[in-house]
């Protein structure tokens, strides 16, 4: 499947705004070169963004879509069109409360059955924060996110070391990249048992792991006590990865890191690199 | 009529309603006959101080309300100004204070929900929210259980809702050990157009009811709110609600669809007094009337009476009006979010609040009557005389060296980080805040557009326990100077009137002159008040709380690349104070913890140079001189100095005859040091914008003092203070931590 649209030329890069007072994470990002802008290669991807009620972070995932230049579209949890989305986003937020597990529900809403065979079929999907819990949940990514060792909420800028390029999602970054993107969620704590552990680490499943700022390894002490201090994770084909930090919150300097941005480009940088889809969509 | 007629109320039904015999006198002599019971209920409920603000509105009437930004002042469920690109900032603060005391998370919780939903009924979309807290000392257990349960009940519910909480403040004082502050303010955003009043009009046209059934919970939430607490107010957890953030989110995004659309004639959420108050205030503020149908709303429970459905407080609920016509498409919105809705009311041409239950007429009142008939109350009796200032003559020199000063200071428990409070708040969503939590105002970025909002709640209850007019003043003028250090434009004001019992004449007196300060402090500022909110009766057997005026400002930045924060930045940089120098201890957090004592006059405050000094600042940062801003508040020149260090976690050295005399006295250098003198800020800045800061400071008149430079890794005044910021940052950062 080629590009349904080419030649949106003149979007312009948004600007990068320095913050003032910057934290060394702001240095790092303002050091690190940016990847080219894809949309200045005149490709545009589509990013389908689930909305189930009680998701909010569907309008940030909206935004960091458009800011890296490329076309969003909301999916209705009650729906099961797909609507010809290249990578689908599972975003943040408490879907349909949230009061039994987080991502309880939710897995069984009928746009999942099309998540799921697009994610099966070999699709790209992205799950952030509750999009993570509802892809664990939905037994498309292994291992459970459990509450907070601190059995608290946590909002905190957290730094991410990327573990595994071998994915669409980190294929643009390189091993070691340390990148600082926030979390928000009260039950962010990857578990799974000793088993999987070692399959994760073995097959270099894990995508991102908590680091300290200087990127030195937290040893447990991340804010969410995280087994192996697992962010992120990908499925076994690699086309699936779920991850607790907001890297739609961390698009512009302006609000203190442009790090995330990187992940976002580096789907549309690889799909369009190949010229095609792995898969056309399921709709 | 079939309802049970009673020849007169006794003593024991009035008090269930909380209405005095002389207001009971009042309704039935207005009626021309007895009430039946539930229309005493209803009336109790609207009479109730919380809903007719029947001690404050002869007061309110004084605040300034009207300026070239005000879109909407009072009346309306939250005010709404002007901030440019076609745009509309709504916002209002509320207090859920008598809630919190008895069930502290979900009292908060529904305190949140409560002040969002005013915000989406005006059809603007919730952008911030900000919580003003204030418990005892942490010393003893159930203050701690207050505090966990408060913040996890705000947490608990913006979290899950995906509204940020920005910013707030956070007090402990002896004057809230028997009654906590909860008040929280919540900001949103709405093109001009599709702004949404809650003022019903056209006869025959219908009302629905939408979100959540009705259950029994908050029945006489209102009434509660209006009665001092006592030994049985754990017994009234039944009147306090539980919160549904989810059922919430479904609301908000079903109403904010139908923002501007022309089939919504209005829209009311339901708050205090639940079915009863927000269909009366709908139907008053169009001046017609209405009919309800108790036996229309679906129920949560069986066996609910109509005194029961009218009174309950459920929460998550929302009135919308439309012509008959339109309520099947309405309804088919509302089902798209899993939303129930029933047809519960029609309007009336003449002005009646009519209740029927099925075929049964249950009440008849005069709707003018029921909303504005509360016979007002004044003061109850002349301004009190007498030695009510506590001197500050011959208190026992401080035990500390200034050393010793600044860490106990800045690691006390209303100075120390707040960083274990705000974490616990998703402060991000959304992806518009740009200055998170920790510094003066919150900034948040207009989605679409180049402006930005500077928000800030401020409010020294030590101030307004020593001088309610005075306290109320500082209040407004220090919450414009959080919202200036940003560089944003201070526009306009909300505020939370929290005060004890007013039928104690020296509360009244103190209310009475706390608006006074709010008036002619927006006055002189030229800020108007939109929008606000009066909690009495915070008193527990006996023992009421300080006067604590609360104030929500709201500032707007044209540009928010522009903005200019509270941490020093880059090393070498120079430092001035901007303002006065004097050594005035009095109020100050050093006198409560050195002395142990609040006594004295609050420090002086000429409003005059307070413009002056916040003209200066916005002008030097909007001409790029500044790389830091910070107001000089609690603890004084010192502390400030501190937080800037601390928030650009770089190091600073001031020189003290920078400051002018120290006088040789201990007491005079922690006068100057840690006194709370007003209308000041300290900025930093290259060496190259001296020279221009210089001539704008003349051209504004402002007083001006290179006081030193940014650098290092200490915190050192020459001669007198000098810690490692490692060491500040320590005591910072213990300051909440629970020790065993």
């Amino acid at each position: 499947m080629l590009r349904r649209a080419r030649g949106r030329n003149g979007f312009a890069v948004p600007p990068l705004t320095l913050a003032r007072g910057g934290s060394p994470g702001c240095e790092m990002a303002r050091l690190r070169t940016c990847p080219p802008h894809l949309s200045t290669l005149g490709v545009l991807m589509r990013f389908g963004i689930a909305v189930f009620p009680g998701t909010w972070s569907d309008r940030d995932c909206k935004h960091a879509v458009e800011l890296a230049g490329h076309e969003a579209v909301m999916l209705w949890h009650k729906d099961r069109d797909l609507r010809g989305s290249d990578c689908v986003i599972l975003p943040g937020g408490f879907a349909y409360g949230d009061y039994l597990r987080a991502g309880a529900v939710a897995r069984f809403a009928p746009l999942m059955e099309s998540v799921a065979a697009f994610a099966n079929a070999g699709g790209l999907v992205w799950g952030i924060c509750n999009g993570f819990q509802i892809l664990c949940e939905a037994h498309l990514l292994p291992g459970a996110l459990t509450r907070n060792t601190s059995l608290e909420f946590r909002c905190v800028p957290t730094w991410l070391r990327v573990e595994s390029v071998d994915s669409v999602f980190t294929a643009g970054c390189a091993r070691g990249d340390v990148l600082q993107i926030p979390i928000s969620h009260g039950e962010g704590r990857f578990v799974a048992d000793e088993e999987t552990l070692a399959m994760l680490e073995r097959e270099e499943r894990v995508a991102f792991r908590y680091v300290r700022q200087d990127g030195s390894p937290v040893d447990g002490e991340s804010p969410n006590g995280s087994m192996h201090d697992i962010a992120g994770i990908v499925n076994e084909r690699r086309n699936v990865l779920g991850m607790m930090p907001h890297p739609e919150r961390a698009c512009e300097l302006l609000l203190g890191s442009s790090d995330g941005m990187a992940l976002f480009n580096n789907v549309a940088k690889l799909v369009s690199g190949n010229g095609v889809m792995p898969v056309a969509a399921v709709s | 009529m079939t309802s049970v007629q009673f020849a007169a109320a006794s003593d024991a039904d009035l008090a269930e309603v909380a209405l005095t015999r002389a207001e009971y006198v009042h309704l039935v002599d207005a009626l021309g006959r007895e009430p039946n019971r539930l229309e005493l209920g209803i009336v109790g409920a609207l009479w109730s101080e919380h809903c007719s603000y029947k001690t404050s509105k002869p007061l309110l009437g004084t605040l300034p309300t009207k300026g070239p930004r005000v879109l909407q002042g009072p009346g309306e469920n939250a005010g709404a100004v002007d901030i440019g690109n076609g745009l509309a900032c709504v916002f209002k603060i509320e207090s859920h204070n008598h809630p919190s005391a008895i069930e502290p998370y979900q009292g908060a919780a529904t305190g949140v929900g409560g002040i969002l939903r005013d915000i989406f009924t005006m059809g603007a979309r919730p952008v911030a929210l900000l919580d003003s807290l204030r418990f005892g000392p942490l010393d003893e257990p159930h203050q701690r259980h207050l505090f966990d349960g408060v913040v996890a009940g705000i947490g608990g519910y913006g979290n899950c809702i995906g509204i940020p909480t920005v910013g707030g403040e956070l007090y402990f004082d002896e004057s809230y050990r028997t009654n906590c502050l909860v008040n929280a303010m919540c900001v949103g955003i709405v093109e001009q157009g599709k702004l949404t009043l809650a003022t019903a009009s056209g006869p025959g046209n219908l009302v629905l009811l939408v979100g959540a059934d009705t259950g029994r919970d908050g029945i006489h939430g209102a009434s509660f709110a209006s009665v001092v607490l006592d030994a049985d107010s754990a017994a009234r957890r039944p009147a306090v609600q539980v919160g549904n953030p989810f059922l919430e989110k479904c609301l908000m995004e079903a109403c904010l669809e139908l923002a501007g659309d022309p089939r919504v004639i209005a829209m009311q959420d339901l708050g205090a007094a639940g079915l009863c108050g927000s269909t009366a205030e709908l139907a008053h503020r169009g001046g017609c009337g209405i009919e309800v149908d108790v036996a229309r709303a679906s129920r949560r429970e069986t066996g609910m009476t109509p005194y029961e459905v009218m009174l309950s407080e459920s929460q998550e609920r929302m009135l919308i009006v439309a012509k008959p016509g339109d309520v099947r498409s309405l309804q088919e919105v509302f089902e798209r979010w899993d939303l129930h809705s029933d047809v519960v009311a029609v309007i009336l041409p003449e002005q009646r609040f009519i209740v029927r239950d099925g075929s049964d007429q249950v009440c008849d009142l005069p709707l003018d009557l029921l909303v504005d008939g509360a016979p007002p109350r004044g003061a109850p009796g002349p301004r009190p005389v007498g030695p009510a200032m506590v001197t500050a003559a011959g208190i026992p020199p401080a035990p500390w060296t200034p050393d010793e000063a600044i860490l106990q200071l800045i690691g006390s428990p209303n100075l120390g980080s707040r960083e274990s409070v705000y974490r616990r708040y998703d402060h991000q969503v959304g992806d518009a805040t740009v200055i998170l939590p920790g510094g003066d105002a919150a900034l948040v970025r207009v989605s679409g557009t180049s402006l930005g909002l500077a928000l800030a709640t401020d409010g020294n209850s030590r101030y307004t326990a020593l001088d309610a007019r005075q306290g109320a003043m500082i209040a407004v003028c220090e919450a414009a100077r959080n919202v200036v250090a940003t560089g944003a434009k201070p526009v306009a004001v909300t505020n939370c009137l929290n005060f004890a019992n007013p039928e104690h004449a020296d509360v009244w007196w103190d209310l009475h002159d706390a608006i006074e300060g709010i008036g002619e402090a927006c006055r002189a500022l030229e800020i108007p008040v939109v929008s606000g909110n009066v909690s009495l009766y915070n008193d527990t057997g006996g023992t009421g709380i300080d006067p604590t005026v609360v104030i929500g400002m709201v500032g707007v930045i044209d540009d928010v690349a522009q903005r200019c924060t509270a941490g020093f930045r880059d090393e070498g940089d120079l430092i001035a104070l901007v303002g006065p120098v004097e050594a005035e201890l009095d109020g100050s957090e050093y006198q409560r913890l050195a002395h142990g004592v609040n006594a004295g006059v609050p420090p002086r405050l000429d409003v005059d140079l307070e413009r002056r000094v916040q003209s200066f600042v916005l002008e030097a940062v909007s001409a790029g001189l500044l790389h830091s801003a910070h107001d000089c508040a609690e603890g004084g020149i010192a502390i400030a100095i501190a937080e800037a260090c601390l928030l650009g976690d770089i190091g600073a050295w001031v020189g003290i005859d920078e400051l002018g005399q120290g006088e040789g006295l201990i007491i005079g250098e922690a006068g100057i040091l840690f006194g709370e003198s007003q209308s000041r800020f300290v900025i930093s800045f290259a060496r190259e914008a001296l020279v221009r800061l210089h001539e704008l400071a003349g051209r504004h008149a402002v007083p001006f003092r290179g006081l030193g430079s940014v650098g290092g890794e200490r915190v050192c005044v020459t001669g007198c203070i000098d810690v490692s910021l490692a060491d500040v940052r320590r005591a910072h950062e213990g300051a909440l931590i629970e020790r065993d």
